[in-house]
């Protein structure tokens, strides 16, 4: 078997694990990436509207900064973030996007001077400055304050990615590409590297690093309509959860997005409401002001998608060929609008669903979108159960998302991830803990085990079908995880899923093709994107409260009292059947924004004590401070800085400041 | 309101597909075929993987997106380059036929290498901007500022996704394996005309002013024909020979 070595490995070759590497690499130690495909075409390249960063230099983003983006971040979230690392997230943010702007990615700029734009459904003429021509411009987006996505045309992904992965290969960092991380190798304590499958030959061999960082992005793929590539099936987060130590955290919380194609459920962007686009029922009627008078088609994404459940299943849905759907329109933002700033939607429109939304409008309904849990980590992107095991981006849990993640902080997280979890990386290889001390025993075993796995799949004669079982455990987890869940049909969900574990151990192969075998990887995957499932499932049981995207009809209200923690699942053994809960207490008492309304969605929730204990402390503080600025107030409620890489921790300038 | 035409009875598709495992000793390219019947809206990302799913699970291809955006999915459908994920069956008669994309190492049956084939390009051509200090970014500092109408024109020759497929229509690409295409001269043409990038037209001229670059281009057009991005590839190539012309003088 062949053995390669390296200082720091990256499984996952999107925007996270390119910047992570990145910035390993400049730190002076050998980094390897591994992908599933190449590492343009990872789901970071279909991300469509655009990055929040708080720039503020358009003149809907004027007055924007890191404290506005934090308290739409922590909001969205429903109080699920960690507070400390959400800081770090928006402060860092406006810098990876100036990174990224000298790197070459083509931002949308700034215009000065007079033009049109669609705000709640009406024509409106404003006017740039000129001291702003030729900055970073950026949109409205869902649940927040400010104009805050900053774009390329809805191709931001696209473009990020293809800066980031152009700027990986002018540093020489190889990328191995159709590489499967099959297992981590480690020691019960210490993670040094991982057995890895050549989807080219069906070859096993084995990586051995000081760090490896998980950055495979999410597992939508566990349910039936999902916007996400096919590719995103959980796999790095899988292979964490099976060590039995690394925990995965909020699994439960799964994000729909409200404007998926029907019925081929790919995305189109939430750019298309932020540029003033409207949504209608059956009747034409636009009715998402009712619902929610204040922020209308630009609540969160929790909001919206259930909104627009509630109102199908109110009868107001349209009867289409592929079951009920609802409209987008963005008729009323214009031929130009839309061949410059939505010009992936109408190709989008014009080649699945044969129409021009110039004219004619979008069908739509939620489709399941991202997942906000994944491989815990603290604020470094370090597991704190397995040393020299990191994640960054959607397969991580850093958290900054909670339980609902904002529109555009999802590259936005990839980047600054990779920016601070490359530094974690190089401070730990430098450090005593870093340095390796390994047997080849050890090695061994774990390639001995993935190649008895393998043939066992291989010579398995139960008569199931792995396509079979996958396409049962989507129909599960979309008919009773999703949107709307309770109780009876979470216990359903988990008791299908066990079955279907069960099942997943007598598949028989009807190919024995030489090389990767498709149906062998099949096989395979759905008996680790099962314990995914099965995480999600269980854990949205317990969780008996309603809060962000984890919506209980049983249990229809946040109980803060009971519920402001965070879950923590691991596997107990390779015969459970169940993961696995722990619990992890969100304390009210260190946080810069307690718990309350969040501005959008339903009023009513179960107040922890505390929340208006740690308000009064803030309010005394910030008596205290007197006169001050924002910076200095920030820093007395909930210091973050110290956190952050050294080379991160200055102030971003705006447009504006005080010279 | 709903556009998509419903027929009578559903058409029998007859799949034939260009075949071959080089990881089987035994395997030697063969067309196969197969009968599938037709559902609406049925794409051949969904085509393909029923066949797999019903009728041979070994059956290799690849896809990513499903939305016509990674640019994976890029094969020959009945003779033309295109990406399967958004060719609808019902714009294809009742037998099609499949191959995968010419000119690139082949992994197994539709699945070919095109990432290796662009990693290599984009290391030849050193796709990147080249500036000095680029380490040293003061990212507390506002960005350079850049016409907002120079950035939409970066942002039209970016829309590439490197699928292959003017690989696969170009006549040059298809006799001499190290011609780099219009996948890589329109990327040149995109770091030429982008201010951050600080070559001269003398450093690209050593990178394409010669017959394995913009000077072996015939002007075929298939390129530009078959970009599923409708990029304007034939004047990008124009407009980087006459700049390399004008160059060598």
């Amino acid at each position: 078997m062949q053995i390669i070595h390296t200082d720091v490995l990256v499984i996952g070759g999107g925007l996270a694990g390119q910047r992570a590497a990145i910035g390993a690499r400049r730190r002076g130690h050998k980094a390897i990436v591994l992908s599933l495909v190449p590492a343009k075409r990872s789901h970071s390249a279909a991300a469509q509207g655009g990055m929040q960063a708080s720039l503020g230099n358009c003149l809907g983003a004027s007055g924007d900064n890191e404290d506005i983006h934090f308290a739409d971040t922590v909001r969205g979230s429903d109080w699920g973030a960690d507070q400390a690392v959400v800081r770090m997230f928006t402060h860092t943010a406006p810098k990876a996007i100036r990174e990224l702007a000298a790197w070459g990615v083509p931002w949308n700029r700034v215009q000065r001077g007079e033009r049109d734009i669609t705000v709640d459904g009406q024509r409106q003429r404003i006017e740039e400055s000129d001291a702003a021509h030729g900055l970073i411009t950026s949109r409205n987006f869902g649940g927040t304050g400010k104009w805050r996505a900053c774009y390329v045309s809805d191709g931001t992904g696209h473009a990020m990615l293809y800066t980031m992965s152009n700027q990986a290969i002018a540093a020489g960092i190889p990328v191995h590409e159709r590489m499967e991380a099959m297992a981590l190798i480690h020691d019960g304590e210490r993670c040094s590297g991982a057995i890895v499958r050549d989807l080219r030959t069906g070859e096993l061999l084995a990586y051995i690093a000081k760090a490896t960082c998980i950055a495979t992005g999410g597992f939508g793929r566990i349910y039936r309509v999902s916007t996400n590539a096919v590719i995103n099936e959980g796999m790095g987060a899988a292979i964490a959860l099976e060590t039995g130590i690394a925990q995965l955290g909020n699994m439960e919380a799964i994000q729909f997005h409200p404007t998926a194609i029907v019925p081929a459920g790919i995305l189109v962007t939430e750019g298309c409401r932020g540029d003033g686009g409207l949504l209608l029922d059956r009747a034409g009627h636009r009715f998402m002001p009712d619902y929610e008078p204040d922020k209308m088609e630009l609540a969160s994404r929790d909001v919206v998608s259930r909104r627009m459940e509630q109102h199908i299943a109110a009868g107001q849905g349209v009867q289409g060929r592929f079951g009920e759907h609802l409209w987008l329109d963005i008729r009323l933002l214009g031929a130009a609008h839309i061949e410059h700033n939505l010009r992936e939607v109408k190709e989008i429109c014009r080649y699945f669903l044969g129409i021009d939304p110039v004219s004619e409008l979008i069908p739509v309904r939620p489709a399941q979108h991202y997942s906000m849990g994944g491989v815990r980590t603290d604020h470094t992107g370090h597991s704190p159960q397995l040393r020299g095991l990191f994640a960054a981006g959607e397969a991580a849990c850093w958290d900054i998302h909670g339980f609902n993640r904002l529109g555009g902080n999802s590259v936005a997280e990839t980047v600054v991830a990779g920016m601070i979890v490359g530094d974690s990386m190089a401070d730990f290889c430098d450090s005593a803990e870093g340095s390796l001390q390994l047997s080849t025993a050890l090695v061994d075993r774990f390639a001995r085990r993935e190649r008895e796995r393998l043939a066992a799949i291989a010579s398995g004669s139960g008569g199931e079908s792995a396509f079979e079982i996958t396409r049962l455990m989507q129909e599960t987890m979309t008919a009773n995880v999703g949107i709307f869940r309770h109780g009876a049909g979470l216990q359903q969900a988990v008791e299908a899923l066990q079955v279907l574990q069960r099942r997943a151990a007598n598949i028989t192969l009807r190919s024995s093709a030489a090389g990767p075998n498709p149906e062998l990887v099949a096989a395979y995957r759905v008996q680790r994107m099962l314990k995914l499932a099965q995480c999600v499932a269980y854990g949205a049981l317990q969780r008996t409260e309603s809060r962000g995207a984890h919506y209980r009809a049983d249990f229809p209200r946040r109980n803060d009292q009971k519920w402001l923690r965070r879950t923590l699942a691991s596997w107990p053994s390779a015969s459970a059947e169940l993961p696995t809960l722990d619990y992890e207490v969100l304390d009210i008492m260190r946080m810069e924004l307690p718990p309350g309304w969040r501005g959008y969605g339903d009023k009513d929730y179960i107040a922890h004590p505390d929340a208006s204990a740690r308000q009064r402390e803030i309010d005394a503080v910030v008596a205290a401070l007197g006169d001050t600025d924002r910076y200095r107030r920030q820093q007395a409620l909930m210091p973050f800085k110290h956190l952050l890489p050294g080379h991160l921790r200055g102030r971003n300038a705006r447009l504006g400041d005080p010279t | 309101m709903n556009t998509i035409p419903v027929s009578e009875a559903p058409r029998s598709l007859l799949i034939r597909i260009l075949r071959h495992n080089p990881c089987d000793p035994d395997s030697a390219p063969h067309f196969e075929s197969f009968e599938l019947e037709e559902a609406e809206a049925m794409t051949l990302f969904i085509a393909l993987n029923e066949i797999r799913q019903t009728l041979d699970p070994s059956l290799q291809f690849d896809f990513v997106c499903r939305a016509g955006i990674c640019g994976s999915c890029g094969m020959i459908i009945n003779g033309r380059p295109g990406l399967a994920c958004r060719t609808l069956t019902r714009d294809l008669p009742q037998c099609i036929t499949l191959a995968p994309l010419p000119g690139f190492e082949l992994i197994g049956d539709l699945s070919v290498n095109t990432g290796k084939w662009m990693r290599g390009m984009a290391e030849r051509l050193e796709t990147w901007v080249h500036a000095q200090h680029l380490e040293r970014v003061d990212i507390d500092q506002l960005e350079q500022r850049m016409e907002p109408e120079l950035a939409e024109k970066l942002y039209e020759l970016e829309r590439c996704i490197e699928c292959g497929c003017c690989i696969a229509a170009c006549g040059t690409a298809q006799m001499h394996e190290d011609f780099v295409g219009a996948v890589g001269l329109n990327q040149v043409t995109r770091f030429h005309l982008d201010p951050r990038d600080e070559r001269s037209d003398a450093e690209f001229y050593q990178l394409v002013g010669d017959e394995t670059g913009v000077f072996g281009c015939m002007t075929l057009l298939g390129c530009e024909d078959y970009c599923p991005k409708d990029l304007p590839l034939a004047t990008q190539i124009a407009f980087l020979r006459r700049r390399m012309v004008a160059t060598a003088r």
